[in-house]
């Protein structure tokens, strides 16, 4: 039976000051802090459990580049169950972990109107003439890119190797409806044919199949073994090929149909002749393609279209629900296949009727329309503003909010989630003490929240079972505990000292 | 003109950053019980080319040129 599938979405976004010179990790530091400077989260990210380098295929690979871990830069804690802090030289934030596919959408959206206020607070800090600006996007069009990864829990039984090669073939073909669309090519290769609009921002990054790195030689499977929970009973899958989208629409069908398909992968039920011969080149090919007519070689020499390739996941994944008992998508499985379905319909027949839903052929629709009106050349840099301004979180000049494009969950929900964790995942947990003792959390990170209560000794309440401390399980805990203290007492032989340097 | 990054004395930066109040701190907690929907909806296609052609202005290229990111994640 397939592992439930916790999910979250980690969004890096690109940042932008205009009017003075202000290096990018001043800039994302200076919007973290607006928020936390508010008492609205907490300062102290826990790094005591933190391996980015270890290598999910077993060995280590000490020439690989794995990300470093940055303690110094602004990171804080929400109540939510959010993490809001400076990655590199992006503001990045991780939304709460979810048990539904429903609420990863909703926390995105809670975390993407987080930073809009967050900018807002911190544009008031500068001076007047200048401003800073985000884009909720993969790339600034120069080869640079930055990451929206999502994250799925995988049993740690099925075997790794089997499982990248199938989720390989998903992550190829269902940038057809992820793709956030983008202007021109970056990192062109020699004798390619010219493209001025292609379907993802981040395709153009992917060198290698399968790796540990983020940042350079990127592959389409990450290799990262950081569970942040049992390692002995659970994966936690690392996907970094995907676009950030706009659309609830395509956040919604991007991470339903991801986890579909990796249900299928645990319950053997992949069809296991749809393996792609060479999916760097087709990522690429896939992307640059935006008449949908690429035909992609197989391993068994066949030649499918993304589309086709699509349609048979489809299939299989509606045969597979019909024989679960328990939907591991918090519920939300039928709804996916139907959308999922009619968006597969709609690509096929007339893809220009989803241009309230999916990114790329939303903002193709406004790209093709200025260029008629001002019968713009390929090249103009009119049509790679408008590319950017499609992202820009802006409520004034983004564009993408005056599409009004078709929506998921509503905006009290959202308004909630940017406070209140989700009440079924171990997120009610660590959201609950941040917002209840702020005074007592020394620091939180996904698996464990530690206190000070002014004893000799710093306390951790170990959380490495993502399913537990729910509302469900907990929520009386909160009711009942005044102070830290209690809690700490009725959590009795669940609580560990801590007695080394815990590293921060 | 838009979006041209013009270079000011760092000093006169700090100086002139307003320090965060505690009327602030008010505005963002009375705040949180609405999502922000000054965004205006256009309706038809050539509401939202006007609309580009608005924030467009002049300065497209340099805007394009001025956008350079650090590689992230």
């Amino acid at each position: 039976m397939a592992t439930e599938k916790i999910c979250g979405i980690e969004t890096e976004y690109g940042i932008l000051v205009t009017g003075v010179e202000m290096s990018p990790m001043t800039a994302s530091s200076l919007l973290v802090n607006a928020y936390s400077d508010d008492g609205l989260s907490l300062r102290a990210w826990d790094f005591a459990h933190e391996r980015p380098d270890v290598d999910a295929r077993g060995q280590w690979s000490p020439e690989a580049d794995y990300p470093e871990v940055e303690m110094l830069m602004a990171n804080s804690i929400l109540s939510n169950g959010a993490r809001f802090y400076v990655d590199h030289a992006h503001p990045e934030i991780s939304t709460p972990e979810c048990r539904s596919i429903r609420d990863v959408v909703l926390y995105d959206r809670a975390s993407e109107e987080i930073i809009r206020r967050s900018l807002e607070r911190a544009n008031k800090r500068l001076p007047e003439g200048v401003e800073m600006r985000l884009y909720k996007n993969n790339s600034d069009g120069k080869g640079n890119s930055y990451g929206c990864h999502e994250n799925y829990l995988v049993s740690r039984q099925t075997p790794f190797g089997l499982l990248s090669t199938f989720i390989t073939t998903h992550f190829v073909s269902r940038q057809i409806f992820t793709g956030a669309g983008k202007v021109g090519v970056e990192q062109p290769r020699e004798g390619e044919p010219r493209v001025a609009f292609q379907i993802s921002q981040r395709s153009d990054f992917f060198e290698e199949t399968i790796g540990l790195e983020t940042t350079v030689r990127r592959p389409i499977v990450n290799t990262r073994d950081e569970p942040h929970c049992d390692p002995i009973r659970w994966r936690r899958l690392h996907v970094i090929v995907g676009d950030a989208n706009m659309s609830e629409i395509a956040t919604y069908l991007k991470l339903g149909t991801t986890a579909l398909v990796l249900c299928m992968i645990e319950d053997h039920a992949f069809p296991e002749s749809l393996v792609i011969d060479d999916p760097v080149t087709e990522i690429r090919k896939v992307s640059h393609d935006t008449s949908l007519t690429h035909a992609i070689r197989m391993n068994d020499g066949s030649l499918k279209t993304a589309l086709d390739i699509q349609r048979e996941l489809l299939s299989c994944a509606s045969q597979w629900l019909q024989g679960v008992k328990q939907d591991p998508l918090g519920g939300d499985s039928e709804d996916i296949i139907q959308l999922w379905g009619s968006v597969l319909t709609q690509l096929g027949s007339d893809p220009d009727s989803l241009s309230d839903s999916i990114d790329w052929i939303a903002k193709r629709r406004i790209l093709g329309a200025l260029q008629e009106r001002h019968q713009l050349s390929v090249d103009d840099a009119r049509l790679k503003v408008v590319d950017l301004q499609y992202h820009d979180i802006s409520s004034q000049r983004g564009l993408f909010q005056k599409l009004g494009c078709r929506t998921l969950v509503s905006d009290q929900d959202v308004v909630t989630a940017m406070t209140e964790p989700p009440p079924d995942t171990r997120a009610y947990f660590r959201g609950k003490c941040i917002s209840k003792w702020p005074q007592s959390v020394v620091s939180a990170n996904w698996d464990s929240v530690v206190f000070d209560i002014g004893d000799t000794h710093l306390q951790r309440i170990p959380m490495m079972d993502p399913l537990k401390g729910t509302e469900h399980l907990v929520g009386h805990l909160f009711a009942e505990c005044d102070t830290a203290s209690q809690l700490l007492a009725r959590l009795g032989d669940s609580v560990e000292q801590v007695v080394e340097d815990p590293g921060w | 003109m838009y979006l041209v990054a013009t270079v000011v004395d760092m000093s006169e930066r700090i100086r002139q950053t307003k320090p965060a109040t505690t009327q602030d701190h008010n505005d963002i907690v009375d705040n949180v019980d609405v999502v922000d929907n000054s965004a205006e909806l256009l309706e038809s296609l050539d509401d939202i080319l006007d609309h580009i052609d608005e924030i467009l202005e002049e300065n497209a290229e340099e805007f394009v040129k001025n956008y350079v990111q650090k590689g992230g994640e």
